[in-house]
């Protein structure tokens, strides 16, 4: 299996090439300083605005493009690409109604601290301000949702931007960086200099090392407790500290959970390991922190999907936060030993320091029982198929392998709590913001960048609906990615809060009318299957399985099927809604 | 407990630079009680003063989040030191002849000065910190202000700091 990626190799004679000092375009200086980052594709839509910058790419064979149905698509995708990959996902698109349709994706990125370069056309600047055709003043609207932006005016600062930009864009906490070039610049000629690797940036000095004697503080107190836990999330993974995450855990034996972002810092199958807390939790994980006396969170954020109710989250607990964003220690959840620094550089130093946390046996003895007590549970069903029996089914045929991207829904839930999985970024989910519409161009980025491996992209028939113009880059450039559709003919997720929580007064949640997703795959080009009970869903997965391309399969599942556990709004973590299963 | 903070922020004198400043505090909820900006003793870089209300917490936040801004160089809670702060008021108040001298007793007793006269106003200058150019006004009230401009405030840390 392998997607029909374009190649760009960056080798010493292509540097050489993209580095001769010339008078040409700021398009063309654009394109070779994105090769001279080390970019290998790029996802964009063009406009009136990029003309230029696309005129530049046209018969350019160094440079690997990927032309989306949709702006929403392409910032999706190179999201995606960032995630499975770890290196900055680039996007591009034009001025006005381009550059706005870029804002939820952008919005994602930042959540979730996603490295972005996100490019965008702009009217020339002689226009700028004057309510130009296809003018919108887009630093201005991505202020709030970006790390930083620039507004080039000069063709001679490009070089400059775009190699601040990587550099912002992927250290200390990654995020989104938005370069907006007006028409006249990216027409501009000038003498191409490329950029120095040195980035002078008086502002901008994220901190890597912590402080030792805070290390120590966090050395004493494991000693100490009696209920250690660590509370692990996405911060491992952007870090590149899961190896450093686990020899942590080795040497401490200290038992961990891991938020929606972190799964996959860990392996699942390990025995500390306890599952993802909060919301939609495992019991164990929630049951741990309240009752923990050292809360050790490596790289989470304490968001309030995570803590519920924060008046009364881990009551007992001394709490350790390790960030590399200052501004997040203390922001929810105030700080006994606050650690500012990169997580991989943290638990490096850490591990040649900690010890077994002794005092703590009784502790693990109860997290073994409880994980045996209390794990996930459905009822299931020898009449209709339910959705969380699908996600099980795809786990044990692909052993926790695949990388998973999700929408955002019941279906997402359902993933994180049942496919198991064990290796960092391989769960890609829009978790702060909650895109819906992320899951199939996600999954397309993310096939991109790991051609080799098996990405499954798991959607709920509501969010398939909201990117489904994807399927045509799926069958254009063959790229394999298996499309799971949980198709409760419901608005899940909505559905399940107003069943529980407003009276069963169920508005406006009706999907009945969507599409049939099989003749929709097909209309693009795509092979499409159904299923509706588990026979023909074992069949119709391993079908998708051997088949070569990307591969549409619908499961048709039960109406009515809620996530448990469930934390309500406004609740504690340890006040949880079990179901009846 | 909510307090009155002063802070200065030096920042990149680049495009934009105030709307990224002044859109975290709305952002984020954090209040903006006056805000200055102008030019700094370093060719390139701008100094803002910020006053704000808020409790420890909520500084500690203005000031962390402040520091993510690419173009902020340096933050200083100036009121956690010994400062100077000033404001300038410009009022205009009305000022028949026959009320002047009254009104000239209140501005000379302010060390404030008359900037400019018309047949029946004046333009009262004060300089000051903010409670005296609060008093200020409340003195002129009777008289009927007309118009009344303030810049904020700007301030500095006492001594060889």
């Amino acid at each position: 299996m392998s997607a029909q990626i374009p190649e760009v190799r960056s080798t010493e004679q292509l540097r050489e090439k993209w580095m001769k000092s010339e008078v040409i375009t700021g398009s063309e200086i654009l394109l070779r300083s994105l090769l001279l980052e080390g970019v290998e594709c790029v996802f964009g839509y063009p406009g009136g605005a990029v003309l230029y910058i696309y005129d530049a790419m046209y018969g350019y064979e160094d440079f690997k493009h990927v032309l989306t149905r949709h702006e929403q698509g392409a910032i999706h995708a190179a999201d995606g690409y960032a995630r499975a990959s770890g290196k900055v996902g680039v996007c591009i698109a034009t001025s006005g109604p381009g550059a706005t349709n870029l804002v939820t994706g952008i919005a994602t990125a930042y959540m979730d601290s996603v490295p972005l370069v996100v490019i965008t056309g702009n009217v020339a600047t002689s226009l700028i301000g004057t309510d130009a055709f296809q003018e919108a003043d887009i630093t201005g609207i991505t202020m709030p949702i970006t790390k930083h932006s620039y507004l080039v005016r000069d063709v001679k600062d490009l070089p400059r931007i775009i190699h601040e930009a990587f550099h912002i864009a992927s250290t200390g906490r990654k995020g989104p960086v938005l370069i907006d070039i007006p028409k006249d610049v990216s027409a501009a000629l000038t003498l191409f200099e490329p950029s120095s690797n040195a980035v002078n940036l008086r502002g901008y000095n994220p901190r890597m090392v912590p402080n030792k004697l805070q290390l120590d503080k966090l050395v004493q107190a494991i000693a100490e407790a009696e209920r250690p836990l660590i509370l692990a999330g996405g911060g491992v993974i952007y870090s590149g500290g899961h190896e450093a995450l686990y020899e942590f855990v080795k040497r401490t034996e200290i038992p961990i959970t891991t938020t929606l972002l972190g799964l996959g810092a860990f392996p699942s199958g390990h025995e500390l390991w306890t599952g993802m807390p909060g919301m939609h939790g495992t019991y164990t994980s929630n049951m741990a922190i309240q009752k923990s006396d050292l809360l050790i969170n490596i790289g989470a954020r304490f968001d309030d999907r995570v803590t519920g109710n924060l008046n009364g989250f881990a009551p007992n607990a001394k709490i350790v936060h390790i960030d590399i964003d200052p501004a997040e220690i203390g922001k929810n959840v105030p700080t006994d030993i606050p650690i500012v620094g990169d997580v991989k550089t943290v638990l490096e130093m850490l591990n040649s320091e900690v010890k077994r946390a002794d005092k703590a046996d009784e502790w693990r003895a109860w997290i073994r029982e409880s994980k045996a007590e209390k794990p996930f549970s459905y009822q299931d069903s020898d009449t209709v198929l339910k959705p969380q029996w699908v996600i099980e089914m795809l786990n044990e045929t692909t052993k926790g392998e695949a990388i998973v991207t999700t929408d955002v829904g019941q279906h997402q839930m359902w993933a994180a709590q049942y496919y198991k999985f064990s290796q960092p970024r391989s769960m890609i989910t829009s978790g702060g913001l909650g895109t819906m519409g992320f899951g199939l161009p996600s999954a397309i980025g993310a096939q991109m960048a790991q051609p080799d491996r098996l990405v499954i992209s798991i959607n709920g028939d509501g969010g398939m609906q909201m990117c489904s113009q994807e399927l045509a880059i799926c069958a254009i450039n063959n790229i394999p990615v298996k499309i799971v559709i949980i198709n409760n003919q419901v608005l899940g997720m909505v559905r399940q809060w107003q069943e529980l929580i407003y009276d069963n007064r169920y508005s406006h949640i009706d999907l009945e009318g969507s599409p049939d997703f099989v003749k929709l795959a097909e209309a693009y080009g795509v092979k499409g299957l159904r299923a509706t009970n588990k026979e023909e869903a074992r069949q119709a997965w391993a079908e998708a399985l051997e088949t070569p391309g990307p591969v549409v399969v619908e499961f048709v599942v039960s109406k009515g099927e809620n996530v448990y556990p469930m934390v309500t709004q406004g609740s504690t973590i340890d006040q949880m809604l079990m179901g009846d299963a | 407990m909510s307090t009155r903070h002063t802070i200065a922020v030096l920042v990149n004198d680049q495009p934009g630079v105030l709307q990224r400043v002044s859109g975290l505090f709305g952002r984020r909820g954090f209040n903006i009680e006056s805000i200055t900006v102008g030019q700094s003793e370093e060719p390139g870089l701008s100094r803002m003063v910020i006053v704000t209300i808020g409790d420890e917490h909520t500084l500690e936040q203005i000031e962390k989040q402040l520091y993510k801004l690419i173009d902020v160089i340096k933050v200083i809670n100036l009121s956690s030191n010994p400062m100077v702060a000033r404001e300038l008021a410009l009022i205009k108040v009305n000022a028949e002849p026959s009320e002047r001298p009254e009104i000239m007793g209140v501005v000379e007793t302010f060390r404030a000065s008359v900037v400019d006269i018309g047949s029946h106003n004046l333009m009262v200058q004060v300089v000051g910190d903010t409670t005296k150019i609060d008093a200020m006004i409340e003195l002129l009230k009777p008289y009927g202000i007309r118009e009344l401009s303030r810049t904020g405030v700007t301030a500095m840390i006492r001594g060889n700091v």
